[in-house]
């Protein structure tokens, strides 16, 4: 198959402080190691660029971290870089991970003007109380400031995360939450609503063993979980994937593709990439990236075919509109029914899995149970 | 061979007093090894035993001491199995010896199982004299515990050696008092053969190895031999006697001897403990008074956790057989655990140890069903059964009445515990027989239990009621008429054969309870709701639901995250795989072991 179109992922891992909840590659750095972070960084896209993309870029997404703690200046840098070593799509969605606070109108202003499109907030609550809890470092009244430079600047597409499940909690202070967000003046184009995981080797999972994690119950967590979809489409908001919701035509192109198998490339410390069939994640080791950021990645794994058929499924099923089974046959030349028949019909008949308008797609209850059903496909 | 410089002696202790390292210090001082020869603890040498301080097979060996009165001087020392699970091969390997030499530790004194050994020893016509251990442990009273012995034993202890095996402390002492204070053996050459079995072990060269000690008569190459219990017969191969670690073969040996035999036996079925090899053609009139057939007193079901590793299991357990003739199995299937063994043991140490050795040594991951005691189901129509599996009690219109087995136990304990122990045997429908005070501050507690009270947990159970204080021991009483049900449990509405059990009527609701908490935690949310019930005679005791799984999803699943989020989900599949199915429910493994331990939160 010839690759059309590929993504480019750029990390950056610092972060005023970590979040108690946060198990990304993330902490906090002086402005020297910053600074020469975005060397390595600049060194290891120029060769990817060069080197390793043989198509344009449709998409390009830097996260992390929060990668608006860098001075706009170096953002400046690494954009330039990206122009520079490769090219855009003319329409190529390019967005950049904010944390409220972090981020005034000048700053906003630079990251538009040097080809920044998409802005994604990370707010999670508009409770104060509720972001604390979360170890958050700012507040509701620092996010509309930072949401309004953000307009001000010139962005339109704007996401805000959000997330569900943080303790003390209660599906009244969720609502408000929702639709506090839907009523900012512009709404933002796209909102994703998690519910929080408590992962290990965090705060919260040594919080949740000693029982001091006081998190919703599992009615009062599935109920806000429920009432999400019901509430965002109300302002104009359509479910396309597990945890994530959006205005027509602005759902998250790059996400989209890491959904639907296409290649990407990752830059930065610890950063994944997929091409030629492999998936690579770079060091998570900041003194051996920065001593060479080209060589300092591993090959996760090889796909086998069986391999890309299971990941059809169970990132496509992720998608609310799910898997063509005509794709699978255009891709993998093989029956969809002769390769998972089995499973999908006793999906089917569970109540989890239904085929609508020619496509297969998890139901409601199959969107709460996704593990169970992509377990089957592994 | 002079029996008078013959010493056939064994060592009594309670566990960790010390015995096995006093036993490496008399073989290393009479010579036979070099300090560099020595393993750790020569006599232990299963990797199994040493991990946990004790000794599971009764070994022998003969060692050669140059005493104060320069004559030479063979000492036999037959190592003795330190549990009450093996009462009756440690009685065998007592009535192979004229003396015992009793261990004391210098800082804890006399205790249950001290008590048990020495009485067994005393039964066994044996002299016994004591040595104080550990006499260099900043605790240690010597005079105390001297006192003790006097008063709780009766055997004169003033001049008992005072040593530390560990530190090679006054074994010369121990070494003199072995020619002095154990008698010479008895007996006569050329009377015909008695020799009685105190042991044996399977070799894949030379056959069943026989440990034997003669007690009258010669045995040498070419004699012809017969059990007198099984009545197998063979031609000797090869006899000898035990160096360290190590068999040497000899001319022939006689009355008062202690050694081996080898005969091109192929089963150690044919060669129990306690039957009598006398001579074919010339017997004696009489076998050696003690035999006794060993029957398991434990019985558990034990499966592969891949079933598909049924073959392994049944190899291993024949191999091991081979070692250990008091193991019983016999093929069992179940409806949750597919093909198995129900399994016999002598009690609950040995049942453990089995279970290890099958898991450690063949590398088998086990499932084992709740360990059940042998009951006696008195039917309506006369015929009695000897029930080893709760599965297979008949219905109850058939039975007339159950009998159980009860043991006496001995339990020693600091004055605090008492209360709490008896609560506990109190609780274990115990029946107090007495309590005695053998010292201030420490009791001699005696109850009847029933077996079926001590199998789960109730060493446990003791020790944390005690912190660790209190020693026990038992031994089988007999059999007493009781109320006894089987409790079942169903999960979904389905019965599982593996978790029946047969309990008192009067603990049904409470173990039923227990069984059901347990087994909510246990078994994993499934997309429906699933009742678990404990139900005697159809009629449910207890019930818990475990609620229909409702979420399920990683929220986040990124390109970063792809691989890691891929494992996870093989991970959770793995899991399910080994789960075992019952009706259209997954059970983990674990839930079939973690019913074994109800009352941890004691």
């Amino acid at each position: 198959m010839m690759i059309t179109k590929s993504e480019l992922y750029i990390h950056i891992p610092f972060c005023v402080r970590k979040c108690l909840y946060c198990d990304f590659l993330s902490f906090n750095a002086d402005e020297k190691t910053k600074e020469k972070y975005i060397d390595a960084l600049c060194e290891e896209l120029m060769f990817i660029g060069k080197e390793r993309c043989k198509t344009s870029l449709s998409s390009v997404f830097i996260g992390g971290g929060t990668p608006s703690v860098l001075p706009a200046d170096q953002m400046v840098r690494v954009m330039d870089c990206v122009k520079e070593n490769f090219t855009l799509d003319h329409d190529a969605e390019v967005t950049m991970e904010c944390n409220p606070g972090t981020v005034d109108e000048e700053k906003m202003k630079a990251y538009f003007a040097c080809g920044i499109n998409r802005i994604s907030f990370g707010l999670q609550s508009v409770h104060d109380d509720e972001l604390k809890k979360l170890g958050r470092i700012h507040t509701y009244e620092d996010f509309l400031k930072s949401y309004e430079a953000a307009v001000k600047a010139g962005f339109t597409n704007i996401n805000v995360d959000l997330m569900s499940d943080i303790p003390g909690q209660s599906v009244d202070s969720w609502t408000k939450t929702l639709r506090t967000v839907c009523e900012l003046k512009p709404s933002p184009a796209h909102i994703s609503a998690y519910s929080l995981i408590v992962e290990e080797g965090t705060p919260f999972a040594e919080m949740a063993d000693e029982g001091k994690l006081d998190i919703p119950d599992e009615d009062t967590d599935r109920e806000m979980y429920h009432m999400t979809s019901g509430i965002l489409s109300e302002y104009g908001y359509g479910r396309y994937e597990i945890s994530n919701y959006a205005k027509k035509g602005r759902e998250c192109r790059h996400n989209l593709g890491y959904w639907t198998g296409v290649t990407y490339y990752g830059a930065g410390l610890g950063a994944a990439s997929y091409y030629e069939g492999c998936r690579f994640t770079n060091t998570s080791e900041l003194s051996v990236y920065m001593d060479d950021p080209i060589d300092s990645f591993k090959l996760d794994e090889k796909l086998t075919n069986a391999d890309k058929m299971s990941e059809f499924m169970i990132l496509g099923l992720r998608l609310t509109k799910g898997v063509d089974p005509a794709e699978f046959k255009e891709r993998f030349c093989r029956d969809l029914s002769g390769v998972y028949g089995r499973e999908i019909e006793r999906f089917k008949a569970e109540g989890l899995l239904i085929e609508e308008n020619g496509r297969i797609h998890l139901t409601e209850k199959g969107l709460d149970l996704a593990n169970h059903v992509m377990q089957a496909f592994i | 061979m002079d029996k008078s410089l013959i010493r056939n002696f064994c060592i009594v202790a309670h566990i960790d007093h010390g015995k096995s390292t006093l036993a490496d210090r008399i073989i290393e001082k009479t010579g036979l090894l070099t300090a560099r020869e020595m393993q750790e603890q020569v006599l232990d040498n299963m990797e199994l035993e040493r991990e946990r301080g004790i000794t599971i097979k009764s070994q022998a060996v003969r060692t050669v001491y140059k005493a104060n009165d320069g004559k030479e001087y063979i000492f036999n020392l037959i190592d003795t199995p330190g549990h009450v699970d093996f009462n009756y091969e440690v009685s065998r390997s007592l009535a192979a010896c004229d003396g015992a030499i009793l261990v004391v530790d210098a800082a804890q004194g006399v205790e249950a199982q001290t008590l048990a050994n020495v009485y067994l020893a005393l039964d066994h016509n044996l002299d016994v004299f004591p040595v104080i251990n550990k006499i260099d442990l900043p605790s240690a009273e010597p005079q105390r515990v001297k006192d003790e012995i006097e008063d709780v034993i009766g055997i004169e202890a003033q001049d008992a050696p005072l040593i530390s095996a560990k530190n090679g402390i006054g074994i010369d002492e121990v070494l003199e008092a072995i020619v002095h204070k154990i008698p010479a053996p008895s007996g006569d050459e050329t009377a015909p053969l008695q020799a009685l079995i105190f042991d044996s072990l399977y070799d894949s060269y030379k056959g069943v190895i026989v440990f034997v000690r003669v007690m009258n008569g010669t045995v040498k190459k070419g004699t012809k031999i017969k059990m007198m219990a099984t009545g197998a017969c063979e031609e000797v191969v090869e006899v000898g006697t035990f160096g360290a670690g190590r068999f040497l073969p000899c001319e022939e040996l006689s009355a008062g001897m202690v050694g081996y035999i080898t005969a091109s036996i192929k089963t150690l079925s044919e060669t129990e403990v306690g039957d009598t090899v006398t001579e074919t053609d010339n017997p004696c009139t009489e076998p050696l008074p003690g035999y006794k057939k060993v029957q398991p007193v434990v019985y558990c079901g034990v499966y592969p956790a891949d079933s598909a590793k049924y073959e392994d299991l049944k190899e291993a357990l024949e191999k091991l057989q081979l070692n250990d003739a008091s193991l019983f199995y016999e093929p069992e299937t179940s409806l949750a655990l597919g093909f198995g063994f129900r399994c016999g043991f002598l009690g609950l140490l040995h049942l453990d140890i089995i279970q290890e050795r099958l898991e450690r040594e063949y590398d088998l991951d086990l499932v084992t069903t709740a360990p059940s005691v042998v009951y006696k189901v008195y039917k309506t129509d006369g015929t009695v059964i000897d029930l080893t599996n709760p599965s297979n009690l008949p219905d109850p219109s058939e039975i007339e009445y159950m009998e159980e087995p009860i043991v006496n136990a001995e339990i020693m304990v600091t004055k605090d515990f008492v209360g709490s122990i008896m609560e506990l045997c109190q609780q274990r429908r115990g029946r107090y027989i007495s309590m005695e005070y053998i010292e201030a501050g420490r009791a001699l507690i005696k109850y009847e239990l029933p077996l079926n009270e001590i199998i789960y947990d109730f060493f446990d159970a003791l020790k944390s009621r005690s912190r660790g204080y209190a020693s026990f021991d038992y031994d089988l009483k007999g059999y007493e008429k009781s109320s006894l049900v089987k409790l079942d449990i169903l999960i979904n509405k389905e019965q599982v054969d593996a978790l029946s059990f047969i309990v008192h009527s009067d603990s049904a609701y409470e173990r039923g309870r227990r069984m059901c908490e347990k087994l909510k935690d246990e078994i994993p949310r499934h997309l429906f709701e699933i009742p678990i019930q404990a139900c005697v005679g159809g009629r449910v005791i207890a019930r818990e639901t475990v609620k229909a799984m409702r979420k399920d999803v990683l929220a986040k699943c990124y390109g970063g995250d792809i691989s890691r989020k891929k494992k996870l989900l093989e991970k959770q599949k793995e899991g399910k795989k080994r789960m075992r199915q019952v009706g259209s429910v997954e059970i983990p493994q674990s839930a079939f072991m973690s019913v074994l331990k109800l009352d941890d939160d004691n």
